[in-house]
């Protein structure tokens, strides 16, 4: 079923869009929140699973401690308070995605709240609210067989529980409001801007693609003028920054339209299709029929405020503040910066790549063509490929140094790339050395003639 | 006062099925139950906050560190159904509407 939308100017003439974001970041701690299993991700199905995740009778629960410090700094890295005392949960649903038939999380009393952040998007940054950081535990990841492979029709199920109780902190936005007409770039720098953070901050990879970090996308509009919030909807896992931008926008014109036409915007969960819309799930549950209360098998946490300070030390320089400085420091316009900060880990490879000793324009070159298109075709991050920054910045050396040219420089990266080894190897054994030795080259030429002349 | 039809939403949030008469039974009786347990809201003031351990403990945790053996078939030889390594569940949801 198509959706009337409405034209994204109509909707701004009309309405204000308010945001809400809820992300996921599931943690990168060896073992998983509760128990000693491991947290890989790709292993055989149940193969990282204990009587713990798995929820049998008579097992206990116990805090992983790098989860709560983990949590901390991202707290404090969205500039939260930390509470000085705090519960977990039980978020109880019959789902088989919990063995448990429970899911441990938190719920009135969130280890960090009341936080903020600025997101830039072009010349102007946006102040994003922050509700809370919470802990709470992963999923395990459910197959279903028959029908057409959803959950409506299928035969039945098939859960494998190696991803059930990995740490997962839910970061909740208060409504993001102000943001007109730039609300679709907001939502996804922001979610950017998570991404970069929790990465610097080494929690977690944060890789979209592999569900490291998931966000769902609540939007309303409220009329010009109007002081009362709009009914919402929320977009579950919008896996991809384009996706969120899109999602937001998708919705915007769809609520746009229903409420032109006087109708009304029903409150409920709606799942994101790659195609580029949104369709309609369940209806939203109170927080009621999950009848929460304070988990029994855990004790309360108290964070040490001598502890906190001692994890505010280790904060890495603020991703916001970071990308401000390198873009001065490396003299890009807007638009050339803009075009690093959209591919998922450009900046921290040329980053790298100008600490090794390259220019930032030969770096940005670099890791923006040759080698985003390899990553591209072999479908992993560019911090995957097997070049390091330091080799990318010798290739340079040696193209600046007038040892090989640029099109040898493309087969020296191929070559190192191919497990060659380093690039003055890889220029060794392929013999790819320009020659510029004038001498050198009338002997050869000499030769060439004398030899068929 | 409990009502008929909270005990039913509760039930049915629990995955319990009751009969009508099992129904009447519960309404009345939890509502006893929950009488008897609100008379300790006479004694608690505000400024005591709610007991949810008996211990006073606080900061339980353990270093992260992989205390694990591989032993799936052992965790799927419990299971009711198995298919591929995985636990097998039934249908969960009857046709979209």
């Amino acid at each position: 079923m198509a959706d009337e939308l409405l034209s994204f100017d109509a909707v701004l003439e009309r309405f204000d869009p308010v945001l809400g974001l809820e992300v996921h970041v599931e943690l990168s701690t060896k073992s998983k929140m509760w128990c000693g299993c491991p947290t890989e991700f790709g292993n055989e199905p149940n193969s990282q699973v204990c009587p713990v995740c798995l929820g049998l009778p008579g097992s206990l629960p116990v805090v992983n401690a790098k989860a709560v410090e983990s949590a901390i700094r991202i707290g404090l890295s969205l500039n939260c308070q930390i509470a000085r005392w705090c519960r977990f949960a039980r978020k109880n649903y019959f789902y088989p995605d919990m063995p448990k038939d429970y899911q441990i999380s938190q719920y009135d009393e969130p280890l960090c709240f009341d936080g903020e952040i600025a997101v830039e998007v072009g010349e102007m940054a946006y102040q994003v609210p922050i509700e809370r950081v919470h802990m709470e535990e992963d999923a395990g990841k459910i197959t279903h067989i028959g029908g057409v492979g959803r959950i409506a029709n299928a035969d039945y199920s098939l859960l494998d529980y190696n991803r059930a109780g990995v740490p997962l902190m839910e970061i909740v936005t208060k409504t993001i409001h102000d943001t007109g007409a730039a609300a679709p770039e907001v939502a996804a720098g922001y979610v950017a801007l998570l991404r970069d953070m929790v990465r610097a901050l080494a929690v977690s990879q944060g890789r979209m693609e592999r569900g490291n970090l998931r966000c769902d996308v609540n939007v309303s509009l409220m009329p010009k003028g109007a002081s009362e919030l709009g009914i919402r909807s929320e977009t579950k896992n919008v896996n991809s920054l384009r996706a969120v931008a899109d999602a937001v926008r998708y919705e915007m014109r769809r609520q746009g339209a229903i409420l032109s036409a006087g109708g009304r915007v029903v409150q409920e969960t709606r799942h994101w299709n790659e195609a580029g819309y949104t369709t309609a799930g369940r209806s939203k549950e109170t927080a009621e029929d999950y009848r929460y209360f304070p988990e029994p098998d855990l004790v309360p946490l108290a964070a040490d405020p001598a502890w906190v300070e001692q994890l505010r030390a280790t904060l890495p320089e603020h991703p916001g503040k970071r990308r401000a400085r390198l873009r001065t420091e490396w003299g890009f316009t807007q638009r050339e910066f803009g075009d690093i900060l959209a591919v998922p880990g450009a900046l921290d490879t040329i980053a790298d790549t100008v600490l090794a000793g390259a220019t930032p324009i030969a770096a940005r070159k670099w890791w923006l063509t040759e080698l985003a298109r390899r990553a591209n075709e072999w479908g992993v991050a560019l911090d995957e490929l097997p070049i390091t920054a330091k080799q990318v910045a010798e290739v340079q050396a040696l193209l600046d140094t007038g040892q090989i040219n640029d099109k040898l420089a493309r087969q020296v990266i191929e070559g190192v790339l191919a497990g060659e080894g380093d690039p003055a190897a890889v220029v060794q054994h392929r013999g790819l050395t320009v020659v510029s030795d004038t001498g050198a080259l009338e002997v050869a030429v000499d030769g060439a003639i004398a030899a068929d002349p | 006062m409990l009502t008929r039809s909270e005990v039913a939403r509760l039930a049915a949030l629990a995955r319990i099925e009751l009969s009508d008469d099992e129904l009447d039974a519960m309404a009345s009786q939890l509502d006893v139950i929950l009488s008897a347990v609100a008379a300790v809201s006479e004694v608690a003031s505000q400024d005591i906050p709610p007991t949810s351990h008996a211990v006073p403990l606080t900061n339980v945790m353990r270093p992260d560190v992989l205390n694990w053996v591989p032993r799936s078939q052992a965790m799927l030889a419990g299971a009711p159904d198995v298919e591929n390594g995985r636990f097998r569940v039934p249908q969960i949801l009857q046709e979209e509407q």
